[in-house]
């Protein structure tokens, strides 16, 4: 019985959607007609579609109190309202929130981060010039003391050489001297010497001749003597 | 009737129900004519959605740390995410988007990730929603483009580089796929919704039903494997869809920015 009057309620509302809600009471009157039981249904029909409100609340739902029941819910164009209002409201206020706060937040931090890395490199590579920097000084200074090192050294050799060849050149100048005196007294203790040569020649000729043919003059004796030398001399 | 409709019926999940109702604007006051404005179940999973997002980005950034903690780096992840698509498919000016794109991808993957909870209201398996969301990027792509390039714009409509006389054949087909696009953007995402909560409802439903037919029960593991699987299917497309449509997004005001092919 219940489930009878309900389908008969249905039918009775699809109709009313078909034609207009005044004509749901023709609806009625023509149920009216039908046998007794049916005549319950339709006076309850009546009153249900005279107070729509009741028929509403009764399904829960005010949508399916005037659509047909079976209307698939994503289709409903009488939940179309609400839902474009709320999500204006909400995407409305989403896009406000991310645009206003939390993605240029997000921005920023991602943006420091980068600006911290990047600062760190560059401190970082700063860092690593100066430390080339500083090597290349060191190797600078190093060659340049050593260069200065070679060139002292060089300078004392040469002080030295040329001190050495100074002193050599002096003590081989005084030795040559010493020599070139040397020479001279021996020049002159050979001359001084054969400068007596005559005189014993004569002593040695005057005894032989003395010994041998007794006495004669010492005149004749020395000039034969230095006749000789002077042969002799000229001899050789 | 939804109230004592089955509860394993796969299309039950998606009945909006009203918390309140604030009233119905237009109209001639009978029921039906003009259009009501309620709080209801769709509504508060997208307060629910703007509240995740918007209380993730913001708590998690909190800290401004230099070295980020897990959450700080999923944030940023997610911003980088969407500004290297961004600058990739739309430029360096399409960053002026940028907000938009990332509001657009994040709603979209908050709200798919909340449809995969039990019980919870799925916002994106409306068709409605996804429609809005296609048109708020198909405006903005045809007031930006007319704003940038005057009727440069127009450029769009007319390859470069092909011959006059297939201009007339070219250019009609440009034109009419240019205008589809906010119907294939939204029907992609919501049709991908509607359909995993549908088919993961039916076998979660077939589960239901064989534990119930007695003998039957031991085949009732089928659909449940079938289940399982596709609730990891259905995290994947939570994902895939808020990626799609946020690089299809990037295409489109590219084209706003750079009309000519």
């Amino acid at each position: 019985m219940a489930g009878e009057l309900s389908e008969t309620i249905t039918l009775a509302q699809a109709e009313t959607d078909l034609t207009h809600e005044g004509e749901g009471g023709d609806a009625a009157t023509e149920a009216d007609h039908g046998a007794a039981t049916e005549q319950g249904a339709a006076t309850d029909h009546g009153t249900e579609a005279a107070g729509h409100e009741d028929a509403a609340l009764h399904e829960g739902t005010e949508a399916g109190g005037h659509a047909a029941p079976a209307v698939f819910p994503p289709f409903n164009p009488a939940t179309f309202g609400s839902q474009i209002l709320w999500l204006a409201l909400t995407f409305g206020v989403l896009y406000l929130l991310m645009s206003r706060f939390a993605l240029p937040r997000i921005g920023e931090i991602l943006e420091v981060r980068r600006d911290r890395v990047e600062g760190d490199l560059a401190e970082a590579d700063r860092l690593r010039q100066k430390t080339d920097q500083a090597i290349e000084a060191y190797e600078q200074d190093l060659a340049d003391a050593r260069a200065k090192a070679h060139g002292i050294a060089e300078s004392t050799r040469d002080e030295i050489r040329k001190d050495l060849d100074g002193q050599r050149a002096k003590v081989e100048a005084d030795l040559s001297k010493k020599m070139a005196a040397a020479e001279a007294r021996i020049q002159e203790t050979k001359t001084s010497a054969m400068s007596h040569v005559d005189e014993i020649a004569s002593d040695t000729a005057t005894s032989l001749v003395s010994q041998l043919l007794g006495t004669v003059p010492a005149k004749s004796v020395n000039s034969a003597v230095s006749a000789v030398i002077k042969e002799t001399q000229n001899g050789n | 009737m939804a109230d004592n409709a089955n509860p394993i019926e796969p299309i039950h999940q998606f009945e909006i129900s009203n918390f309140f109702t604030f009233g119905t604007i237009g109209g001639d006051g009978t029921e039906g004519s003009g259009v009501e404005i309620a709080f209801t179940n769709s509504a508060l999973f997208m307060v629910l959605t703007v509240l995740v997002i918007a209380g993730f980005l913001i708590l998690s950034t909190r800290g401004r740390g230099l070295v980020p903690g897990r959450m700080q780096l999923l944030a940023e992840m997610c911003y980088e995410f969407i500004a290297n698509m961004v600058r990739t498919s739309a430029g360096t000016e399409g960053m002026r988007f940028f907000p938009f794109v990332f509001s657009l991808f994040m709603f979209i993957l908050i709200a798919n990730l909340f449809g995969m909870f039990p019980y919870f209201f799925t916002v994106t398996s409306h068709l409605i929603v996804a429609v809005m969301l296609a048109l708020m990027v198909f405006i903005t792509v045809v007031v930006y483009g007319f704003m940038r390039n005057g009727f440069g714009f127009f450029k769009l409509f007319v390859p470069s580089g092909i011959p006059w006389y297939v201009m007339w054949l070219v250019v009609p087909i440009e034109f009419i796929s240019f205008l589809s696009r906010p119907l294939s953007h939204s029907l992609r995402l919501f049709g991908n919704i509607l359909a995993g909560h549908i088919v993961l409802k039916v076998f979660g439903g077939m589960v239901v039903a064989l534990l119930a037919a007695g003998a039957w029960a031991p085949l009732a593991i089928l659909p449940f494997g079938m289940a399982v699987a596709l609730t990891g299917l259905e995290f994947l497309v939570a994902a895939l869809q808020a990626f799609v449509f946020a690089v299809l997004t990037c295409v489109y005001l590219n084209d706003a920015i750079h009309p000519g092919h």
